[in-house]
């Protein structure tokens, strides 16, 4: 089929002499990508834009002649002929005869992408309202590594105070590290509402969607950094959840999920010691930037009604047992998520502690790690 | 000697349109709401422009410069429901009332009061929706397909508002195609039998059929939705047992065929003008009527290939892109068939037909476009990005829209008694094209590399032709002001229309004066030697 189509391609592309135009212009079009499927969705995206090139400059050229021949100024007068059964059929036919011409190598290419053989590696995606989580799965759940993946870009960037780097929006504190030549399998769902995991560079697409868990899958044959976004609009900063992938040599993965496994350790022993009020407030600080600030503002004001304000008012200057369970429960209905599933004891004590003593808010109070780990077990 | 006649028995009431506001409140004229229909649509179309320069605006540069993200949903979301039910259909509708009964020899439409009715419901309608962007929260900012659960659980309170905008809505477009119908069922002159039909009729009455197919079905999605927000039924969370695809697949059960309401009304529009101005009759009328009724069958049966990547079974997703890739068949009978026409004429080349020639070739680009997003394994790069983006709008701006406007220059002068100035004409049709070609094209190359549709902000690689979009998009936006003032400029004066108005126009409301008298047809013509070209 492959070499159906490459005759197809190298035939089309002579008649369009468009092969070297096409190559500067590489960046304005698909990615090619670094895997085999990616790689042939590519050279079908190839094959049908050629084809529709073919028929737009037949079409188009008949149009084109007829207007420069077939003038009044020019003196001519009209034919008269109004119907013609056989050309009529001639193209009805000979389209359906192009169509097939595409679905053959399409339906193979979707074949081969659904395609469900045993992985090498099962990766649970999961999107919340704007950051990606990721859950490397395991017989054994006392091994498994779990980590939230947000857009890392300063906000100073994006509001134009600061020149803007090279991966712009596309960069995350957390990537997704992968084996190369290893057969991935993405499992992908959502905690809250629609979103899209894209890796342009695997040709993978697939939607996330709460309560349901869709697969796809990659075989990454080179090493290197991948960039994508969230494809489905998933509201206010849909547009500020990247993902980025990291493919790397199979030594360089082990060494990296050893490392994941030591911080895990260290996270555990954290939430153990006894924190002071300032540890507390910078840690608090820092969390609140990268997971709260996107609703509720760096300055806490929000962006009522949809976010509220955490000044003066709410949760955060109520009683702290409310505050707690809000951020591990979320709240039903609204944006405001159950954090219990994606920050550590050590940060939810940090952030509680941080809202409320920051911005004026003067609570005074504090709630350490281990009080937080202990209502989470209990729970 | 009937004309004395005729004076004798109307000089009551019934002569004329009443006088001031209250001939539009109260009128059951055909013509006089295909006025309001037009110039409502217009409205709109202006109005949702406004919402689209504010996109294009923050999309100029990268960064986040005069539109907040949560603002920029807003916008998108309702340039889409504007544009769509309140600029593009409103106005085919415009068009219907004005053309249907003066092209088949009927005094007026069948149901004159429901068309008073139909009418009148709209600005309510999109008043209702419009002061969303007042209401605490903002107005709708779940994209105008508003998916579930964005569009329940985590909407804006005034989701119920827009529930309700688009119920109304709904009801304005069903009973205005229950009009439709039985005005060409019942009230066609003599003669006229069903392929006798001028070919924007045939579209129209297929056209009406799709419409009430399809709004009771959005109708009952609004209506889930209101459901899930108020009562918790849970149709579309699965917390509850319900599925957020299961909206996606009724969402598009309405939205699909809705495609195509926007759609075949232009294909008669352009079957109408391209004969005249090649002054050559219409290559292969019956199979245009086939092919237009294949394309209203076919979109039925095909909706979920906007919805590729939600994970359907394989089976699933070979069938809707086989069925899918089919549409090219009827479609391109059709594209073949005006250049067909054109082939051998005498053309000259006024406005409409500019209009025209521009709708058959760019509407030729978004359909070929569209066929490479049927193929799946291509559709997943594809779905959700700037080439979806450049698709839809390649076949609803120089295809839709530029056939409204190809329509207007038509038959204006029928309208209003007087010829357009042709070279404002002609220079609004080229600031347009220009413009337009601007803002789409290179928005399939943007896509192509990855950009995601509805984000306000984007990566750097893609700022070059994002900066190219939006100045094509402000110069096709600010031309329409040209296009304001021409109509207006005609309105009020010109060279005076003849009867016939263009020299190969063929067809019954081309025998009737220009300006068109306030009754036409009330007894119905004999011959049908003009009934098409």
């Amino acid at each position: 089929m492959n070499r159906v189509m490459q005759m197809w391609q190298a035939g089309l592309s002579l008649l369009l002499c468009s092969n070297v135009a096409l190559a500067d212009w590489s960046a304005l079009n698909m990615r090619q990508g670094v895997t085999e499927i990616s790689q042939r969705v590519y050279d079908l995206h190839m094959l049908i834009f050629y084809i529709c090139c073919a028929i737009g400059v037949l079409v188009f050229g008949v149009m084109i002649i007829s207007m420069l021949m077939h003038r009044k100024s020019l003196g001519v007068t009209p034919a008269t002929f109004h119907e013609d059964t056989r050309v009529e059929v001639a193209w009805t036919v000979i389209p359906i005869i192009i169509l097939l011409v595409m679905a053959v190598p399409a339906t193979s290419t979707l074949r081969d992408m659904y395609e469900s053989s045993d992985s090498d590696l099962d990766i649970e995606v999961r999107g919340y309202q704007w950051k990606w989580q990721y859950t490397y799965l395991n017989e054994d759940p006392a091994e498994e590594i779990q980590f939230m993946s947000a857009l890392k870009t300063p906000r100073n960037e994006i509001q134009n105070l600061e020149a803007k780097g090279e991966h712009y929006l596309l960069d995350v504190d957390n990537p997704l590290v992968i084996p190369i030549n290893k057969r991935i399998r993405f499992l992908v769902t959502s905690q809250d509402t629609l979103h899209a995991f894209w890796v342009p560079d695997f040709a993978v697409k697939r939607d996330a969607i709460p309560g349901f868990i869709h697969e796809s899958w990659a075989v990454v044959e080179e090493p290197g950094v991948y960039r994508g976004q969230c494809a489905e609009l998933c509201g206010k900063d849909h547009g500020f959840m990247p993902i980025v992938v990291h493919a790397v040599e199979q030594a360089d993965y082990d060494l990296w999920i050893a490392e994941k496994q030591a911080e895990a350790k260290e996270v555990f022993n954290t939430v153990g010691k006894t924190w002071s009020k300032d540890e507390l407030m910078v840690k608090g600080e820092e969390v609140y930037l990268q997971h709260c600030a996107a609703c509720h503002q760096p300055n806490g004001q929000g962006i009522p009604p949809a976010f509220p304000s955490l000044v003066g008012q709410g949760i955060a200057v109520g009683p702290m047992s409310g505050h707690i369970d809000i951020l591990l429960n979320g709240q039903a209905g609204t944006a405001m998520q159950a954090f219990g599933q994606q920050l550590n004891p050590a940060e939810i004590a940090a952030v509680i502690t941080y809202e409320r003593n920051a911005w004026g808010n003067d609570m005074n109070d504090m709630v350490q790690p281990k009080e937080i780990n202990t209502m989470m077990a209990s729970e | 000697m009937s004309a004395v006649i005729e004076e004798h028995h109307h000089d009551g009431h019934h002569h004329g349109p009443d006088k001031g506001i209250m001939r539009w409140v109260f009128t059951t004229n055909h013509k006089d709401i295909g006025t309001l229909y037009l110039w409502f649509s217009f409205l709109m179309f202006l109005t949702g422009g406004v919402l689209a320069l504010g996109i294009r605006a923050e999309l100029f540069q990268p960064g986040l410069q005069i539109i907040q993200p949560e603002i920029f949903n807003q916008l998108t979301t309702m340039h889409g429901l504007i544009m769509v039910f309140g600029a593009v259909m409103p106005a085919f509708v415009g068009l219907a009332n004005w053309l249907i009964p003066m092209m088949i020899g009927a005094p007026d439409m069948a149901l004159p009061r429901m068309n008073n009715y139909s009418f009148w419901i709209l600005p309510f309608a999109f008043g209702m929706l419009l002061s969303t962007f007042f209401m605490e929260g903002g107005a709708p900012n779940y994209g105008w397909t508003f998916y579930a659960p964005l569009s329940t659980d985590y909407a804006p309170p005034s989701v119920t508002f827009f529930i309700f905008a688009v119920h109304m809505m709904g009801i304005s477009s069903i009973m205005g195609s229950i009009n439709v119908v039985v005005t060409i069922l019942n009230m066609r002159a003599p003669g006229m039998t069903l392929m006798k039909m001028p070919l924007f009729v045939w579209t129209w009455f297929i056209t009406a059929y799709l419409l009430i197919a399809v709004m009771p079905v959005l109708a009952g999605v609004v209506t889930m939705m209101l459901m899930d927000i108020h009562f918790g039924p849970a149709f579309f969370n699965a917390g509850g047992g319900g599925d957020p695809v299961l909206f996606q697949h009724v969402f598009w059960f309405f939205g699909h065929p809705e495609v195509y309401i926007m759609i075949l009304p232009a294909f008669g529009v352009v079957s109408a003008i391209i004969p005249t101005f090649a002054r050559k009759r219409l290559f292969g009328y019956d199979s245009m009527v086939y092919a237009t009724a294949s394309i209203a069958f076919l979109s039925f049966i095909v909706w979920a290939h906007h919805m590729f990547t939600v994970g359907i079974p394989l089976a699933g997703e070979l069938y809707f892109m086989y069925a899918t890739m089919l549409i090219a068949v009827p479609t391109g009978v059709k594209v073949f068939n005006w250049v067909a026409t054109m082939w051998q004429g005498a053309m000259t080349f006024e406005t409409p037909m500019l209009f025209a020639i521009a709708f058959v070739i760019l509407f030729t680009i978004g359909g070929l476009s569209g066929l490479m997003l049927a193929i799946v394994p291509a559709d997943f790069q594809y779905h959700d990005t700037y080439f979806v983006v450049a698709h839809f709008h390649y076949v609803l701006v120089p295809g839709s829209v530029f056939s409204i406007m190809a329509a207007v220059y038509y038959w204006i002068p029928k309208w209003t008694g007087n010829m357009y100035d042709e070279t404002l004409g002609k220079t609004h049709f080229w600031l347009s094209f220009i413009g337009v070609n601007v803002t789409f094209f290179p928005q399939h190359f943007i896509g192509l590399a990855g950009m995601p549709r509805r984000i306000p902000d984007y990566a750097l690689q893609f700022a070059d032709w994002n900066m190219v979009s939006s100045c094509g998009a402000f110069l096709f936006g600010f031309s329409q002001l040209l296009f304001l003032f021409i109509v207006i400029k005609c309105i009020r004066g010109g060279k005076k229309a003849t009867d016939q108005v263009w020299e190969g126009a063929h067809g019954l409301e081309w025998t009737i004066p220009s300006p068109a008298p306030y009754h036409t047809f009330t007894t119905p013509p004999t011959s049908m030697k003009e009934a098409h070209g």
